[in-house]
């Protein structure tokens, strides 16, 4: 069978048949790495399970010092972020140019909103010694009222726990962060790709794709929002 | 054909010579190399740099071996002695058996296996080869600045809290390594899926390809759980917070479950590969097709799926509850039956075939007989009573040598012998490698039969004092030791010799079946010229003996 003379499109590459193998072929690629990331977060979840489980006041106490006006305000920023991206893609499908970038600007000014909050958060747990490490301070989780706080006050060797909620808050959400940031910088180059008009002809492969990457970002925050901010909120009685 | 006992089939050599083009010489310069796409070239990368590192991994054992000549430790301190084993462990795991296969054999075959002109996504292919040579060379960084000395697992709280050695930078590098395989598995699953020619239907390919794609599904999914385990190990060490450590409230099991988790698949990553290359193997040499196919094919995949489910057995002794013993112990059990299936179904491949004792079979039959023999001391392992007594003795290390070397390494030698011709055009000497096959075969055995027994009579692992009473076996293993380092030498010297000097092959000297046997030695760099369509079934002998009945073959 050889090669039909039909239209060759320049993304085309040499060793797929089609264009349309070429393109379900990424997907599917895109599809599977997100699964070995779904593998790689997997961890960090089951750790936060368990130690939930063993130290379940200091995991209150702690988890009480994240902000939900914050934490909510993210997920906003996120999905909305989300939703550009989603407009994005089609805008790139039916070849609006224009459209596309905005979108695709709009997605990275929505994330880099996300980062932002988020220094402001851990800025925050540095100011209060909450940030895992030499300098920790439990003084706050054993000492609550001297703080202002109604929180049941933990004996010593609880408190000591609150240091493993940091620890898993610091590597879940700074995790999720390296993955933004590094979806950000992806962002910044499909940009200025599409100014040039590289995805205005119906090469729409890298925008679908990077979409499903960063809407795997977005679902990865949907569950730490309310794994690390919502819940816990109230000790057992 | 006459009554012979090869079934090696070279063209006239008086008149035989390499084809004009192929992927070598098609384009000239180092660049053309370092910034290849072509599968076949990243193949015979990644071949360079795991023979270069596999060497360092035995020099290390040469080392160990030669420390455990006297009952006294006489030869290295002991802090150098746990980095002895523990380089040894890491560079053979993560940087010799784990891509051996894969990255070399099946990143060259694959493509061809299913039809199609490269693997999915060769950049990410090329990307994945230099993931490996800088995690290889984080690792020897490591290395030369003083080692490490925890024990290729790691184990915690030794390597958080304790240890002073440069833990951080070899979790790096294994970490780095880890994604280099998780590209390749990623690549290979797309591949199988997406790229096979016309007619090549799943239950058509090569069980060499259903091999690939049950290793990558445990690649692609195991790995990233060894990746956060490093990274939390990592986090540990440099913050000092608990996660792992008991007096800060954290836990050294929740390090070994997720260790394990990834390293126990892991060992099915390393063997099932091997299996496939054993799978070709057998049924060329037979000239017979493989038994049971969809029993093998399934088989494989089954490995991959209950891989997963076992990974506590390498924590009996470690304070996980007797209940959770007890399941991991039975599903244990289970996941010895699809390895047996296979190598029932090899022997009855055997059975009624047409046999022949070329290099890559002689490779072949010590797999199945070595392979049994480590996979039956797994099962014994896999019994509480018998793991109490024998775990953290040197019949484990006897048990996973014998499948890891006895099995995998003479996998990757006899596929690497099998597929030399098709790689490179060109026939290695026969006797010479023959005669290497059979002192690797002796010295195995002298090596690490002995292991069972010192084990069995209670020698520690990782030890490198002994009582006196053990050490008669233990210069039987050295001695193995040297001998085996002598079959591993010959083939790197015969091998780089054929490249100048070796006979010419042709398409297919070993007349056997498979897509990659229809095309030119050294294969093109797209390796089809047309679209090839397939309409007959794997390991058709008749096929084969149909289309070569009229056929000419010219090479040059």
């Amino acid at each position: 069978m050889h090669e039909d003379h039909h239209e060759v499109l320049p993304q085309h590459l040499h060793h797929f048949a089609t264009e349309e193998q070429q393109r379900e072929t990424g997907t599917f690629g895109m599809w599977l790495f997100l699964l070995t990331e779904i593998m790689f977060f997997g961890g960090l979840f089951f750790a936060y399970l368990l130690f939930r489980n063993w130290y379940y006041d200091a995991f209150v106490a702690a988890s009480n010092q994240l902000s939900i006006p914050l934490g909510a305000f993210n997920t906003v920023m996120l999905i909305s972020s989300g939703f550009c991206m989603a407009v994005g893609v089609w805008a790139a499908e039916v070849r609006k140019q224009s459209l596309l970038v905005i979108m695709l600007i709009l997605t990275t000014f929505f994330g880099l909103v996300f980062i932002g909050v988020k220094y402001v958060e851990y800025k925050e747990k540095w100011e209060l010694h909450h940030i895992p490490g030499a300098h920790f301070d439990v003084s706050q989780f054993e000492n609550p009222a001297a703080y202002g706080l109604k929180e049941k006050p933990l004996a010593p060797d609880m408190a000591e726990k609150t240091q493993v909620f940091f620890f898993l808050y610091f590597a879940m959400t700074g995790m999720h962060a390296l993955h933004m940031i590094i979806g950000v910088g992806l962002l910044v180059w499909l940009i200025l790709r599409a100014r040039r008009g590289a995805f205005s002809s119906g090469y729409v492969a890298p925008i679908e794709n990077f979409g499903l990457y960063w809407h795997f970002v977005d679902i990865v925050w949907l569950f730490l929002f309310p794994l690390l901010y919502l819940i816990n909120r109230h000790p057992l009685h | 054909m006459s009554e012979s006992n090869t079934i090696l089939k070279l063209p006239d050599q008086r008149t035989a010579t390499m084809p004009k083009r192929h992927y070598i010489n098609n384009e000239d310069g180092l660049l053309s190399w370092l910034l290849t796409g072509d599968h076949k070239r990243i193949a015979m990368l990644y071949l360079m740099s795991i023979t270069v590192f596999f060497f360092i991994g035995g020099a290390f054992a040469g080392l160990i071996r030669l420390e455990l000549l006297t009952p006294q430790p006489d030869l290295v301190s002991s802090d150098t002695y746990n980095k002895l084993f523990t380089m040894h462990g890491i560079i053979m795991v993560f940087l010799f058996l784990v891509p051996s296969v894969p990255a070399t054999i099946g990143n060259f075959l694959i493509p061809i296996m299913v039809g199609a002109k490269d693997l999915a996504f060769p950049k990410i292919n090329l990307l994945s080869w230099y993931l490996y040579v800088i995690a290889g060379i984080t690792i020897l960084t490591a290395l030369v600045l003083g080692g490490v000395d925890t024990g290729w697992t790691f184990t915690t709280p030794l390597s958080t809290h304790y240890l002073n050695t440069h833990v951080l930078t070899t979790a790096v590098g294994v970490f780095i390594a880890g994604f280099s395989s998780i590209f390749t598995g990623l690549n290979f699953i797309v591949t199988i899926h997406r790229m096979r020619a016309p007619g090549m239907t799943w239950f058509r390919m090569p069980l060499f390809c259903w091999a690939h794609y049950a290793a990558s599904i445990l690649m692609v999914l195991g790995t990233p759980v060894l990746a956060i385990t490093l990274v939390l190990v990592a986090l540990e060490r440099v913050f000092g917070i608990g996660v792992f450590d008991p007096t800060k409230g954290g836990d050294p099991i929740l390090f070994q479950h997720l260790f394990w988790f990834y390293s126990h698949p892991a060992v099915y990553i390393m063997i099932l590969p091997g299996m496939g290359v054993i799978s070709e193997v057998i049924s060329t040499f037979s000239r017979k097709r493989v038994f049971g196919y969809t029993a093998v094919a399934f088989s494989s995949v089954a490995i991959a799926l209950f891989g997963f489910f076992v990974w506590a057995h390498h924590m009996f002794i470690m304070g996980v509850s007797n209940y959770s013993a007890l399941v991991f112990s039975l599903l244990t059990m289970l996941v010895a039956v699809p390895s047996a299936i296979k190598i029932f179904n090899w022997t009855f491949t055997l059975q009624k075939g047409s046999i022949t004792f070329e290099t890559p079979m002689l490779y072949a039959f010590g797999f199945m007989g070595l392979f049994t023999i480590g996979g039956l001391t797994g099962v014994f392992l896999g019994a509480l009573g018998m793991d109490i007594q024998l775990t953290e003795t040197y019949f484990i290390v006897a048990h996973f040598h014998f499948v890891m070397v006895g099995g995998m390494l003479m996998a990757f030698l006899a596929g690497v012998h099998f597929w030399w011709p098709k790689m490179t055009g060109r026939m290695y000497p026969e006797s010479l490698s023959k005669l290497a096959a059979v002192t690797t075969f002796i010295g195995f055995n002298l090596t690490f039969l002995p292991q069972f027994i010192v084990g069995y009579l209670g020698m520690p692992r990782r030890y490198h004092s002994y009582p006196a009473e053990y050490q008669v076996l233990n210069v039987l293993s050295t001695a193995g030791a040297t001998v085996l380092g002598v079959g591993y030498m010959l083939p790197v010297l015969y091998l780089a010799w054929s490249l100048k000097y070796g006979a010419i092959a042709g398409n297919n000297p070993w007349q056997a079946t498979g897509l990659e046997w229809q095309i030119q030695s050294p294969p093109l760099t797209p390796n089809f010229i047309e679209t090839p369509i397939v309409d007959y079934e794997a390991y058709d002998y008749e096929w084969l003996a149909r289309k070569t009945e009229q056929e000419v073959t010219t090479v040059g």
